[in-house]
This record gives structure tokens, C-alpha cells and sequence, in this order.
């Protein structure tokens, strides 16, 4: 299940933090309430190499700004109401992931929800154990737990990417990414590989050219993203045409 | 670092992830989208998750994070490409980047 996996990441971020210094309800603290993985390292990260806890948070939310985008794919099948707004907590790239796998709006609600408070559960008592083990093991990189996270997101990423457009959209966001990452804010960089989605775009029915233009759906949580009536009401039906994203 | 600076530090970090993840989810529900639009962001979502991987593995920082922890995701990536279960992954990513660093590589 994912959520003993992410437990493991967990553990991971538990002995980063602790070897860092954060005292345990600090560490329980944001694993519960950022309840993001990456950020949650960077945040540690930062504090652990003298950054000041501005840029601390400014890192974290750069890292984040990617959960707008989950958002607006967890809202189509959330619903409404306080549930959404509960549930809006748990988006993160493991829960948005797993759901959007499903083929179903029903199922993929089922899927985020159930991950969802399954990795509430087990990614704060990784982090505790984390924590205890990082009093007794200094350095986590001997056990490789850096290679979870990574490792988790790939496996549940994998099935999205099937067929060739989307897997070379992939691998040029992926080298974009990894090219920026010295150039820019340290988190930005998978920000910066959505150019690649100019570039290999969905296909479309209609005739007309894709006309290149960045989509940064994560530069601001209120973007104002092309209105529905700009696509021809016959085109590309939900999931024939680029089957890669379910 | 003060303790309090760090305890608002992690409550404006919580509040804002919490405020970008909102207002996604509401935006989605005021919108309509179109099949294309949806496509799009289910597109954006699985390339920053490719990024994310791509960093994450390949980077520290700015700098090359080392050939163990590489050669260990893409082993565990293997196991995934192979139906393996996520555990296994998991254990197979860390277990081989262990041991490699074990072995001496970087």
C-alpha cells in the first residue's frame, strides 16, 4: 500500500528533521499540517543549513505551488460542500496520483479519500519514528531512504505515462527540471518544466495549431486559464484520444 | 533559529499549501471545464510529478545527488514497470541505495 510506503519516506523525513534539530512536536507539526513531502524537507532543509525561516517558508510554498494544480484536478471529482473542503488538505502528489489513475470520478474519489487518510496516519508515524530513530542513527543517507520518495512517485506516476506523446512530454519535463534546477529558487524547477506542456500539449480534434503558450497553472492559484467556449464542443471526448492520463 | 520563529514559520507554511490546494479544488468547481482544459491539467499534473522524480533523484540542491541514490529509484522503478508492489519499491529503492553507498559509491 502506498501509505506503509510513504510511512517510510516518513521515517526518512523523521530522522532529516531530528538530525536537524527540530524538537519532535515541530517535526509532528508540519508533517500533519503541510502534510507534503518535499516541502516538509526543504522546509527542514533550509533551517538545517542557517536559512533564515522566511526563506524557509517561501521554499516550501514555491515546492507547494504544485498543489494548485492538484487542486484543480482533485475538485473534479471532490464534490462540494464541507467535504471538499476537508478533503482539499490531503491533496498532494501521492492522493492526486493514485485517484487520478482510476477511471472513474466515483473511484477516484474513493481512491483520494481513502489514501488521503491513510497517509495522514502513517506519514506522521513515519515522521515520529523518524524521529525517535534519528536520536540513535545520524545519518539517514546510510539507510537510502532518500531514494523512497522518488521512488514512490515514479511507481504511481508510471501508469499516466503510456503512450508516446506523453512520455516524451515527460522526459522533456524531466530534463527541463533538471536543467533549471541550478538557475532557479530551489523548488521552482518542476514549476519551470510545465513549458514542456507548451510544447506537447494533448492533442485536439480541431484543426487549428496548438499556439505555443505557457501554461503555469501553479503560478497563481486563481489563474485565469483558457475559457471553455475557446474549444470546439465536439472536440477530443474525455479520454479517447490521449488515453495516457487516466 | 527561535523556537517561536520556527512554530509561525510551520503555521504560514501549513496555511499557505493549505490556501494553494483551495483554491484549486474551489476554482475547479466554479469553472467548466472543457474536455481539452481537463486534458491540460491532468497533463501539468503528471509532468510535475516527472519533475519531481527527476529532481529529487538526480539532485542536491544544484549538484549531481550521486549515482546510488539514481541507480536506486531506477531499480525500484524497474520492480514498478514489473507490477511490483509499491512496498517492494520502496524497499528495493532504499535496500539498493544502502548498498551501494555501502559499496563506496557516491
Amino acid at each position: 500500500m502506498v501509505a506503509l510506503s510513504v510511512g517510510v519516506i516518513g521515517v526518512s523525513y523523521g530522522v532529516t528533521a531530528q538530525s536537524a534539530g527540530l524538537p519532535l512536536w515541530q517535526i509532528l507539526a508540519l508533517a500533519i499540517c503541510v502534510f507534503g513531502a518535499s516541502s516538509e524537507f526543504l522546509f527542514v532543509g533550509v533551517l538545517a543549513t542557517g536559512g533564515s525561516a522566511v526563506f524557509a517558508v517561501l521554499a516550501g510554498l514555491l515546492v507547494n505551488l504544485r498543489n494548485a494544480a492538484y487542486g484543480l484536478t482533485a475538485g473534479g471529482f471532490l464534490g462540494r460542500g464541507w467535504r471538499a473542503v476537508l478533503g482539499a488538505h490531503l491533496v498532494n502528489d501521492e492522493t492526486v496520483a493514485m485517484a487520478s489513475a482510476r477511471p472513474s470520478g466515483a473511484q477516484r474519489r474513493l481512491t483520494f479519500w481513502i489514501s488521503g487518510v491513510a497517509l495522514l496516519i502513517c506519514w506522521p508515524l513515519g515522521a515520529l519514528a523518524g524521529a525517535l530513530l534519528g536520536q540513535v542513527v545520524q545519518d539517514p543517507e546510510t539507510l537510502g531512504l532518500d531514494a523512497a520518495f522518488p521512488a514512490v512517485i515514479l511507481a504511481v506516476v508510471l501508469p499516466s505515462l503510456r503512450d508516446t506523446r506523453v512520455i516524451v512530454a515527460a522526459l522533456a519535463a524531466a530534463l527541463v527540471a533538471v536543467g533549471s534546477a541550478p538557475w532557479v529558487p530551489a523548488g521552482a524547477a518542476p514549476v519551470v518544466a510545465l513549458v514542456a506542456l507548451a510544447v506537447f500539449p494533448p492533442r485536439r480534434h480541431s484543426p487549428r495549431r496548438f499556439p505555443p503558450r505557457r501554461h503555469t497553472p501553479n503560478r497563481s492559484s486563481a489563474h485565469a486559464h483558457p475559457d471553455p467556449t475557446s474549444v470546439h464542443p465536439d472536440s477530443v471526448p474525455a479520454r479517447s484520444e490521449d488515453g495516457a492520463d487516466r | 533559529m527561535s523556537g517561536f520563529g520556527t512554530w509561525v514559520a510551520i503555521l504560514a507554511l501549513a496555511a499557505g499549501t493549505y490556501g494553494l490546494r483551495l483554491s484549486g479544488v474551489l476554482l475547479r468547481q466554479r469553472v467548466t471545464f472543457s474536455p481539452w482544459t481537463q486534458q491540460m491539467v491532468d497533463r501539468a499534473v503528471v509532468l510535475l510529478l516527472v519533475a519531481v522524480v527527476a529532481t529529487s533523484t538526480l539532485l542536491d540542491g544544484a549538484a549531481f545527488g550521486g549515482w546510488s541514490r539514481t541507480i536506486g529509484v531506477a531499480v525500484g522503478g524497474a520492480v514498478a514497470l514489473a507490477k511490483g508492489p509499491l512496498f517492494l519499491v520502496v524497499l528495493v529503492a532504499a535496500g539498493s541505495t544502502a548498498g551501494l553507498r555501502l559499496a563506496g559509491v557516491a
